[in-house]
């Protein structure tokens, strides 16, 4: 721990350990080295979110690298939550980007698996998978707790993470997903950000045993809103994206409107949601995923009365 | 056993399109319960090479042998006699046929007629499909009998990642997501407690990723 007990000492570890209810947001890297993409993306999100989440080659597509887009973000004064994940790194790439983030000043880390290559636009490359994101999550915490490499080896000045895990409540086999957020927990998670949420009843009874399994005492979970910004989009969730659970009474609600007014019903829909989870037990803040929509964040955060973001 | 596909005519043609007579190897191990290198199978490709070669209207002298296995010493010695008096042989093994061949005739061109592609068992008929990605530290009863490290795409051994879905792996509706069908096991054996672990990193060592393998039984060595 370094000081006031603080484990990386980020803004978005300040904000939670202070109590406040956090914002989240994510910006995906450019597919190329246009910097103006990611800023004029990432300026939307300034003081609006407590801290970005910067995509790792999201769904298998090779863009700016995420450290690189990182650091670029922090360099002008936005905080990022460095995303890592296991399809594209061996361990010793990692621990040594780990070391390399933090050295630039990267304070918060999200482990994930990384979707399979197969999914993208280089279907045709070597899957790593050295490590899950099991495992990637325990490694950090090694690297920053025990000041060691995987392999025992001391750190010379340890990198310290604050640690990120994904967690998706409503995938399948369902019994053991709270199991398996237990386990990122227990491996070292400090924050967990969950899927796009739509299905509020199911999202209900997950907390519900997270909150009894005194997981929320030991993390602090962000509930995952992506707002819908049409039925068509809530079509293709729905039926394309693997894991996600679009309720049938959603995609009748924006169809119930015209359709120049369906975003506006999405975006009233994910301020319900976030108004919603600001009571709900167990849940510590919203992780804010306008994918390609980035420029509504401001209005949306102003909307669920979420501004001003506090500042230490 | 190792499952093999076939390579497609095209391909085989054009490996032995300046070849005048060709041997045709088969092997009596893996690939003839597999269906596609065996006796059977050697024949179908020396008859659908000869069609080709017909319609091209360049005449190819084409022999058929099948080996005990291609993976001995012994019984890649059975050509001996015959090798050279061919422009070439097409192996209808699995990748180690060609290689063992090449090693004991170094003067003869030997091209494979397969495409070897995993350690695996018959489902139904027709249909097989890959157990086993022989990574030397074997982990199966952790898992009730099913091999995270070969059957997951990710080969992750804390499953299931957030791609699955409805029992499927994210990269296709017809990969089952191996990690569905072992939690469920490990429910309905009210096992799920196995699951509340985290296990350390594998090491790659004993697979592939530690170099070429070898197993050596010193009882057995002369």
């Amino acid at each position: 721990m370094i000081e006031n007990g603080l484990k990386s000492g980020s803004n978005l570890e300040k904000v939670l350990k202070a109590g406040h209810f956090a914002f989240t947001g994510e910006c995906g890297p450019p597919k190329g080295s246009n910097v103006e993409i990611l800023k004029k993306k990432y300026e939307y999100l300034r003081d609006k979110v407590d801290s970005v989440n910067v995509t790792d080659n999201q769904t298998a597509v090779v863009r700016m690298s995420s450290m690189a887009a990182s650091k670029i973000m922090l360099s002008d004064g936005i905080e990022p939550n460095f995303q890592m994940v296991c399809r594209d790194r061996n361990r010793l790439a990692m621990m040594s980007d780990i070391l390399g983030a933090y050295v630039l000043g990267i304070k918060n880390m999200l482990c994930l698996s990384g979707d399979h290559q197969k999914f993208g636009n280089n279907p045709g490359s070597k899957n790593v998978y050295d490590l899950d994101s099991m495992q990637l999550i325990a490694m950090v915490k090694k690297m920053r707790d025990e000041g060691k490499f995987l392999n025992d080896e001391k750190i010379d000045v340890a990198p310290r993470m604050f640690i990120g895990a994904a967690s998706n409540p409503f995938g399948n086999p369902h019994e053991f997903r709270v199991y398996r957020l237990a386990n990122k927990i227990d491996a070292g998670a400090d924050f967990v950000q969950t899927q796009c949420i739509y299905n509020m009843r199911r999202f209900r009874d997950f907390m519900k045993a997270v909150v009894d399994k005194g997981l929320s005492e030991r993390a602090y979970i962000l509930a995952g809103v992506t707002p819908m910004k049409s039925v068509g989009m809530a079509q293709y969730m729905a039926r394309m994206v693997p894991g996600m659970d679009v309720p049938k009474e959603l995609i009748k609600r924006l169809k119930g409107v015209e359709k120049k007014k369906q975003a506006e019903e999405g975006i009233k829909f994910a301020i319900e949601q976030i108004n919603e989870f600001k009571e709900m037990p167990g849940v510590a803040g919203v992780h804010l995923m306008a994918i390609e929509w980035e420029h509504m964040v401001p209005e949306i955060a102003e909307r669920a009365g979420v501004l001003p973001r506090p500042s230490f | 056993m190792i499952v093999a596909d076939r390579k497609s005519l095209n391909e085989i043609q054009e490996m032995v399109k300046e070849c005048k007579k060709i041997l045709i190897l088969g092997c009596k191990g893996c690939v003839t319960v597999c269906n596609v290198g065996g006796a059977k199978e050697v024949e179908i490709l020396a008859s659908s090479l000869k069609i080709a070669r017909k319609k091209d209207k360049k005449i190819i002298e084409i022999d058929c042998m099948t080996l005990e296995r291609q993976c001995d010493p012994e019984y890649i010695e059975q050509i001996r006699d015959v090798f050279d008096i061919y422009d070439s042989v097409v192996s209808m093994a699995c990748g180690v046929g060609p290689q063992f061949l090449s090693e004991a005739y170094p003067d003869q061109k030997f091209y494979p007629a397969l495409n070897t592609k995993f350690f695996g068992g018959a489902v139904q008929h027709g249909v097989w499909e890959e157990r086993c990605i022989g990574c030397g530290a074997c982990i199966i009863h952790m898992y009730d009998g099913l091999c995270p490290i070969a059957r997951c795409s990710k080969s992750i051994q804390h499953g299931p990642c957030g791609g699955s879905s409805d029992g499927n792996c994210e990269i296709s509706k017809d990969v089952e997501c191996i990690w569905d069908t072992i939690v469920k096991k490990k429910i309905e054996r009210e096992r799920l407690k196995d699951l509340r672990c985290i296990r350390p990193p594998k090491d790659w060592q004993t697979a592939r990723d530690g170099g070429p393998r070898k197993s050596i039984r010193e009882e057995l060595v002369q």
